[in-house]
């Protein structure tokens, strides 16, 4: 297990590496000089000439990336030229509130997908499982954007039961998490009810039934147990997803995390800051897949690892 | 007794589920708007703005009621939904067509060129979903081309693995050993006997893709980062919404209900192309 571990750590480096180089060279994709385009039209030419400097943009390609590694091997992801602070100071105030929404998120979308799945599979072709499945369907259809404002219409707005924005009590979080963990909950419903009844075709099912088991027993000592395996998959690589779609939810509640950040680097062209913000948001992409493929051969003992 | 083609027996197969009849009938009323929308939109959308009736609501002159400028929503509802198709459609076939052509390499080529190209997919799939489009969009600029260009830059991955992988299949067919047998050259063989070998998947893929598309492109849009040359978008009436939601909530309920429809029928109609495409499924 030990040397499984070591070899997918080792295997993520070179990608770290390329996603590294790609971050730094987003910088390539502004069109015309991106000096222009940070400092306006009135900026002297040695105005341009210093901050084309700082930033290495006068160097080789070559040397840029180098730079961005040597650069963040160091520590550094450079200083904001908004908040005139570092990136990185930056990134460790807001990282916790994004963390906190999504995992709030994700709980939610467990607590509510695993029991609406277990009933759409354990009821498969009767109303409680169209129910569920046409909600599945409406979650993965309906934009989290679109989602967000319409959550609040209804709880704070009309109804005024809960914040409409910011973090400033466990009520805040309702809104946010709901909006962003209902896509979530829709995918795996689907996945769990899919899952469980794949198992409850199987022989060990039978098995147990024979030996005078109760359906209860069954589903909960034996199928949900098996049933569940390929679900942490698809909630370690949907972890990420959730992240992402943090920035969008982040931005309907006024949320103080990274998505807010980024949003304010893009929106005042503050290069070194939105460069920064996709390389925690893709790491910690990469740590969460990182992670899932570890857990998924300590759950499964038939998983031998590759 | 007489036997149907296999096009036929798929087509057979759709016809017989209700979800195709949704999934087709509101794309095509899409297809439709998009198509028709300088004739049937009430306004025209360049000269629609009239500041005393800002933000006003439903009315039997504004249907679906007035946006921040006076404009109305109606008619940006309509032309955002030629900009949602027209961004969708164009990413979709440049991202399907950079895929396959990567995938068809990948697989047929194999060795380092396979190395290469598919470490480069799996680099890209290493960034989360929009970030990298959102990124790119941002430092091009907001235009409508910037905007295929992010998506579809990021997009083409899905098929180029998806395609590779058919590609690994069907080379070890029979068929495609009995061409080589007989000195096809490999483009041939490529083109005209693997390459229909995997349209089946692809078009399942486009389908669940341009629903991507669509939700990524208002996603941008609704964050400021979509095309803001004029062409009304959903997204851009949903981030005025959510700003007005007090003042104005029916600047929320069109577009989203517009999107919502057009992405359910797209995930019905690739849902029902999977089941009738899937050889498994039919056997």
């Amino acid at each position: 297990m030990i040397s499984f571990i070591l070899r997918r750590l080792l295997a993520l480096v070179p990608v770290g590496l390329g996603v590294v180089a790609i971050v730094s060279l987003l910088i390539l994709t502004v069109p015309g000089d991106p000096a222009d385009q940070i400092l306006g039209p009135y900026a002297t030419l040695e105005e341009k000439n210093e901050l084309r400097e700082n930033m290495g943009l006068n160097d080789p390609i070559h040397m840029q990336v180098l730079n961005y590694y040597k650069q963040i091997l160091s520590g550094s992801l450079g200083t904001s030229l908004i908040y005139r602070k570092p990136v990185t100071a930056l990134i460790a105030e807001r990282i916790q509130p994004t963390v906190e929404l999504a995992v709030v998120s994700l709980i939610i979308a467990i607590l509510i997908s695993i029991p609406l799945g277990l009933l759409s599979a354990i009821y498969a072709g009767k109303a409680i499982d169209y129910g569920a499945m046409g909600f599945a369907l409406m979650g993965v259809a309906i934009p989290n954007f679109w989602l967000g404002p319409m959550l609040v219409l209804l709880f704070s707005i009309e109804l005024g039961w809960l914040p409409v924005s910011e973090r400033v009590s466990w009520a805040s979080y309702v809104l946010p998490s709901l909006t962003l963990g209902t896509a979530l909950a829709a995918a795996l419903s689907r996945m769990t009810r899919n899952s469980m009844l794949d198992n409850m075709k199987e022989d060990y099912v039978r098995t147990a039934k024979a030996k005078g088991n109760t359906n209860l027993v069954i589903i909960g000592k034996h199928v949900l147990r098996n049933a569940s395996i390929p679900l942490v998959t698809v909630v370690g690589l949907q972890f990420g997803v959730l992240l992402t779609g943090a920035i969008i939810t982040e931005r309907i509640f006024d949320w103080p995390g990274l998505g807010t950040l980024i949003l304010d680097g893009i929106n005042n062209r503050d290069y070194p800051l939105v460069q920064g913000c996709v390389l925690v948001f893709s790491a910690s992409y990469l740590m969460v897949n990182l992670i899932t493929d570890i857990s998924y051969a300590f759950i499964d003992p038939r998983i031998k690892p590759q | 007794m007489t036997s149907k083609s296999p096009f036929l027996k798929i087509l057979n197969t759709l016809a017989k589920n209700p979800r195709v009849w949704f999934g087709a009938g509101v794309l095509g009323f899409n297809i439709f708007i998009a198509l028709t929308a300088s004739y049937i939109s009430p306004f025209d959308p360049a000269d629609m703005d009239d500041i005393s009736r800002r933000l006003a609501p439903p009315s039997s002159e504004n249907w679906f009621g007035n946006d921040l400028t006076g404009g109305d929503v109606l008619t940006s509802v309509i032309y955002g939904t030629r900009t949602s198709l027209y961004i969708g459609f164009v990413t979709v076939f440049l991202s399907m067509t950079l895929g396959v052509a990567v995938g068809l390499v990948a697989g047929y080529r194999g060795g380092y060129i396979d190395m290469i190209l598919m470490r480069t997919v799996d680099l890209l799939m290493a960034f989360p979903g929009i970030l990298l489009a959102m990124a790119l969009a941002a430092l091009m600029g907001p235009s409508l081309h910037n905007v295929v260009f992010a998506i579809a830059a990021t997009g083409w991955t899905s098929s180029a693995r998806l395609v590779r992988g058919q590609v690994l299949t069907l080379n070890e067919r029979e068929y495609v050993t009995a061409c080589k047998a007989m000195g096809a050259s490999g483009w041939r063989i490529v083109l005209k006997h693997i390459f229909p070998g995997t349209l089946s998947p692809l078009v399942v893929l486009a389908t669940f893709s341009l629903s991507g598309v669509i939700i990524i492109e208002a996603s941008l849009s609704f964050l400021g980062l979509g095309a803001q040359d004029g062409s009304p978008s959903w997204g851009a009436i949903l981030s005025q919404g959510r700003s007005q939601l007090v003042e104005a909530p029916h600047l929320s309920i069109a577009p989203g209900i517009a999107i919502f429809l057009l992405v359910l029928a797209l995930n019905f109609l690739g849902d029902a192309l999977r089941d009738a495409l899937d050889p498994y499924q039919n056997k």
